[in-house]
């Protein structure tokens, strides 16, 4: 409904005739063919779904390039879907989060504890739940693929629509009752709309970290047997397999162009629009465009396909409810209020105290007191590298960050390939990395280390270069002008300048650090397995093991890991910089 | 579209409700939306209003009663926060009163008003509308069908003097014309009353001049099928400029203090002697009550319960300077000073009534007039001035001799903010406890009685005094 390019002028009041309109537009001759491959690569992708199991058995996965395509196409419907399935599942969650103060109260700290559950972990306990919805049928393992990508892409998405919907400017908001909008009408008017920037953002880093995790989405365990769907991340784990280099080449190959395609025909197109809808009222000299934008907008086929879906979904705002009395309604005391927190209050908390002795009585079938503090310890571990890692990114990104951000023409080329690379699944290198260290027969615990960050350290890059971007002129001037040079410079300049955007960006860092701990504490390449002490490698064993007492354990640790990080380090460096540094 | 304002008014007109274009039009009466002749469009009754649920916590407008009549432009004049918003949205049913009755159009209001339409201060527009459906939204919201929607639109774009901008978005506009859009979105309604929160002060003086006019001329003209306009304002001239009665306002609590009419002829000249005597008896008027507020006792008595506004101490000093200096010598007529400083009202009388509050000066009858340690400070170096700012400081704020005794009294000389906050809050609400601070702070920085470290949140006497 949202479309705004579906109503071109002033219709009846002097536009074109209504056949001039639907003359067709230059821009047709590349929208026809592109609508009509599309809708049939779909088509086909849709039928390989509805197959039975037994033909995954007959046709095998096979390193041969020439079925990459479609490994490809496979794996980015399932990517589509699980996308979908977020943004879905981000347009409920989160309004009810805020609209309900009692079910915020439990949703969002629930939110916070799903994000940092490893996606490994989702896979292993839904699997069999999945299959057993369809039994003997694709759609079964496709579906619990599909849930496992979902897991490591509706969180974020949720945060940020939360995040929005309580920062809706209060004007807006006002208009909105003054002017008698439906609920429905406000929020396609206005909350939605206020929130698309930052859920198109996040969305993209959703994609990213999608890619990371479809690998291992791919193949679905169920006890001994395991259920290879066609995709990309099957045919890397068999080229991780059988020991192909050459296959890993293709594969990264074709992730590049998929990616890109990704790009061109998703992500840029969702920017690009997603800008207009920017709250700020002042005219920016570079708006993002996107060729893909313009086809829709331009061409006439988009037009008259799009113009009764616009016109029903606009005419869904029209519709009036009986409204419910509002000022008028018996109010309740503040003490009837407060008894009523107290109530739900304690609900809640009997509730967690039944899922935590639950948890624990699951537990102790196959958990010792030693087991704990082992787990305890390589949780420490794993924390120790995240932040030792991050510390060396900051080190070598901030630097480069603001030397790029200052020179505008270097900083436009490298924006996007930062961006391009944190959406580069950089486990398809994590062989390389095998193969290095049994060479060389380096330290795993030291060596393994790095590919924990190298998918999400490109998002310090980004942030900095943004940060120094936006760095003020006249500050830069009063640098130039006192001679501020070398240590001085850095220490008192430029680094508290650009300091809130690097703890924005290494929260993102650290936070696909963790989640990329299981991937990446534990690495195969053949049988030749490399594996460093850590709480990623124990959850990942222990899935393969399926011994769930321990699974359970490992994630309850890794849980309280991440969001006491979050609590204790993220927060109050994030509100510091917010609080002191923020140059406005 | 090439439309005559009388037919314009035609289409805008056609869809008032039956039962109110029906009944007994005046034929005197420009307006297409007569009510039945003795109901005011608006009854305000008794309304007191506090934000808080506490019934200790500050009244902001106390019992306030107020009518408007159709076909009437009536001004709610006040400083900042004496309560004008908080009654407009009273009125517009976006906040309930604590007590009392509104009623628009004889209807009791109870929930969002139906017969209101309002303009905000801020424009309010949707970035991601264009300004056609910006102006639709609220015809989306009561159900029109689309096709009469966008012709009640573009009627109203047209009639604001916006057309060719149907498909801008609020982005590419200017400021007067994303008022227009406010504008055209309030008036497409054909409200019965249409309420007005400041609309002009975000706009610079001659766009706003240009909004006012125009708007002023539709209305004259009769092309506005609204039945009357509320408008809230702290500009005394705009509202001796626009209004048929003027309603001033008194703060803390809000109150009605004094209604006045205005029926000097339109289109009204502010140069003209009628309308600047009128300009200056409203000024007494707003400064005589002022005089009652703080004086020296008052401040004493108030402790630590007085308010202070956060003026810098620059401005002080300028105006201060200003004053004593030719031609003025001392005493000088605020609204003279307001246009030659183009400062508006609210902000002059603001930094007057703290020279006031500081002993460095009275405000009678719109005038003000330096005390004898004003003129001495006017003309002094740095230090004296900082001398005589800090003795006043003192002397007439309770606040800083308090903080200041007890930072001699601990031995280390600290004493955390939260400290005085919680003790401020115990008088005033939690952002008057924080601008109080933030003022303190400055002023006492300032005049070098205390100081402050932002970082940890700690006042301390100065290193010197404490060795
Ligand atoms: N949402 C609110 N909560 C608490 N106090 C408020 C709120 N809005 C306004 N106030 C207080 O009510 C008083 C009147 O405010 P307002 O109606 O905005 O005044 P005006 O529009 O005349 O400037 C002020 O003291 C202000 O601090
Ligand atoms: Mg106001």
């Amino acid at each position: 409904m949202t479309m705004h390019v579906l109503h071109g002028g002033r219709d009846g009041l002097g536009s074109p005739s209504p056949l001039a309109r639907l003359a067709p537009s230059r821009w047709d001759m590349v929208a026809l063919p592109l609508v009509l491959g599309l809708l049939a690569l779909l088509v086909f992708g849709g039928h390989e779904v509805a197959q039975p199991l037994s033909q995954l058995e007959r046709t095998p996965i096979t390193l041969d390039p020439w079925t990459l395509p479609y490994y490809a196409l496979r794996t980015t419907l399932r990517m589509l879907a699980a996308l979908g399935a977020s943004l879905l599942f981000t347009l409920v969650y989160a309004p009810l989060a805020v609209k309900s103060q009692r079910a915020g109260q439990i949703l969002i700290p629930a939110l916070d504890i799903l994000q940092s559950v490893p996606v490994l972990t989702y896979l292993s306990f839904t699997v069999t739940f999945f299959l057993g919805l369809f039994p003997g049928q694709v759609v079964g393992a496709e579906l619990a693929s599909i849930f496992a990508i979902f897991t490591s892409q509706a969180w974020n998405m949720t945060f940020s629509f939360y995040q929005s919907l309580r920062t809706v400017p209060s004007d807006l908001e006002e208009v909105c009752t003054g002017y008698h909008f439906s609920t429905w009408q406000r929020f396609w008017r206005l909350e939605v709309p206020f929130a698309i920037p930052g859920l198109v953002w996040n969305m993209m880093m959703s994609m990213s970290g999608g890619w990371f995790f479809v690998v291992a989405a791919e193949a679905v365990t169920v006890g001994s047997t395991t259920i290879t769907l066609p995709g990309v991340g099957a045919y890397l784990a068999l080229a991780i397999e059988q020991r192909d280099l050459g296959a890993i080449g293709w594969v990264i190959l074709t992730m590049l162009g998929v990616i890109l395609l990704y790009d061109q025909l998703l992500f840029r197109p969702l920017v690009a629009w997603a800008d207009r809808f920017r709250a700020d009222t002042v005219q920016a000299e570079e708006r993002p465009t996107s060729w893909v934008l313009t086809m829709v907008e331009r061409s006439t086929l988009f037009r008259t396909l799009g113009r009764p879906a616009g016109g029903a979904a606009r005419a869904t705002l029209r519709w009036r409810l009986p409204a419910l009395p509002r000022l008028s309604a018996p109010r309740l005391s503040p003490r009837a209020v407060r008894m009523g927190d107290y109530v739900w209050q304690g609900a809640l908390a009997v509730m967690a105290l039944y899922v935590a002795v639950h948890g624990i009585q699951f537990m102790a079938t196959g958990v010792t007191w030693g087991d704990v503090g082992h787990v305890v310890l390589l949780g420490l571990a794993t924390m120790v590298r995240v932040v030792v890692l991050i510390v060396l990114a900051a080190v070598i990104w901030v630097p480069i960050g603001v030397m790029v951000g200052m020179r505008p023409r270097l900083a436009a080329i490298v924006q996007p390939l930062a961006q391009f690379l944190a959406a580069f699944p950089s486990n398809l290198f994590f062989p390389v990395a095998v193969a290095a260290i049994v060479h060389w027969t380096l330290n795993p615990d030291i060596w393994l280390s790095p590919l924990m960050i190298l998918g999400t350290q490109w998002y310090i890059l980004f942030n900095v270069v943004a940060g120094s971007q936006a760095y003020p002129v006249d500050l830069r001037d009063v640098i130039a002008n006192l001679r501020l040079r070398g240590w001085r410079k850095w220490r008192d300049a430029l680094l508290p300048g650009v300091f809130p955007h690097l703890v924005t960006g290494a929260i993102t860092a650290s936070g696909g650090a963790w989640n990329a701990s299981i991937v990446a504490e534990a690495v195969s390449w053949g049988d030749t397995h490399v594996q460093a002490r850590g709480l990623g490698a124990y959850i990942a064993q222990m899935t393969t093991d399926a011994d769930f007492p321990r699974l359970v354990l490992g994630n309850v640790v890794m849980v309280c890991f991440v969001v006491l990080f979050n609590r204790l380090v993220w927060r109050p460096l994030y509100a510091y910089a917010e609080r002191r540094l923020r140059v406005s | 579209m090439n439309l005559t304002p009388k037919s314009l008014r035609a289409a805008l007109g056609a869809h008032a409700p039956a039962d109110l274009a029906t009944a007994g039009v005046a034929p005197a009466a420009p307006g297409p939306r007569p009510l039945p002749s003795g109901v005011p469009i608006l009854t305000v009754k008794d309304v007191c209003k506090r934000y808080d649920s506490d019934p200790d916590s500050p009244l902001v407008l106390d019992n306030v009663n107020m009518t408007v009549d159709r076909r009437e432009i009536v001004a709610l004049l006040g400083r900042s926060g004496s309560g004008k918003s908080t009654l407009l949205r009273i009125i517009a049913g976006l906040l309930s009163s604590t007590s009392g009755q509104v009623a628009v159009a004889g209807k009791p209001v109870s929930g969002p008003a139906n017969d209101v339409a309002m303009v905000f201060q801020s424009f309010a527009l949707f970035p991601w509308l264009t300004v056609l459906e910006n102006v639709q939204v609220g015809l989306e919201a009561r159900g029109v069908p689309p096709a009469e929607m966008r012709k009640r639109a573009l009627a109203a774009i047209d009639l604001i003097g916006l057309d060719g901008f149907e498909n801008a978005y609020p982005r590419e506009l200017s400021g007067g014309m994303r008022q227009r859009v406010g504008f055209a979105r309030a008036l497409v309604l054909d409200p019965g009353i249409l309420l007005l929160d400041e609309p002009f002060s975000a706009l610079d003086v001659l766009t706003a001049e240009t909004v006012r006019t125009d708007f002023l001329d539709l209305w004259g003209d009769g092309h506005l099928a609204i039945g009357a306009v509320l408008l809230v304002t702290h500009n005394i001239e705009e509202a001796v400029q626009m209004c048929d009665r003027i309603l001033v306002m008194s703060s803390n609590p809000g109150r009605v203090a004094a209604e006045i009419e205005v029926t000097l002829p339109h289109p009204r000249v502010r140069t003209d002697p009628a309308f600047r005597q009128l300009v200056d008896h409203i000024y007494g008027l707003m400064t005589r009550r002022r005089k009652a507020a703080p004086g020296i006792a008052e401040t004493l008595a108030a402790g630590l319960s007085l308010q202070l506004p956060h003026v810098s101490t620059n401005v002080l000093a300028g105006l201060m300077e200003m004053v004593d200096a030719e031609p003025h010598n001392g005493v000088a007529d605020l609204p003279v000073i307001s246009s030659a400083l183009q400062m508006s009202t609210d902000d002059l009388l603001k930094v007057a009534e703290t020279l006031q509050m500081l002993g460095f000066a009275e405000v009678v009858e719109g005038d003000i007039r330096l005390l004898p340690p004003a003129r001495q400070f006017a003309q002094a170096e740095l230090d004296v001035r900082k001398r005589l700012f800090a003795d006043h400081l003192l002397q007439r704020i309770p606040l800083a001799s308090h903080i200041r005794r007890v930072l001699q009294e601990r031995p280390n000389h600290r004493a955390p903010r939260p400290r005085f906050e919680t003790e401020l809050e115990d008088h005033m609400s939690e952002t008057a406890a924080d601008e109080t601070l933030k003022a303190m702070i400055s002023w006492a920085r300032y005049a070098e009685v205390f100081a402050y470290d932002g970082d940890t949140a700690q006042f301390h006497l100065d290193a010197e005094e404490e060795a």
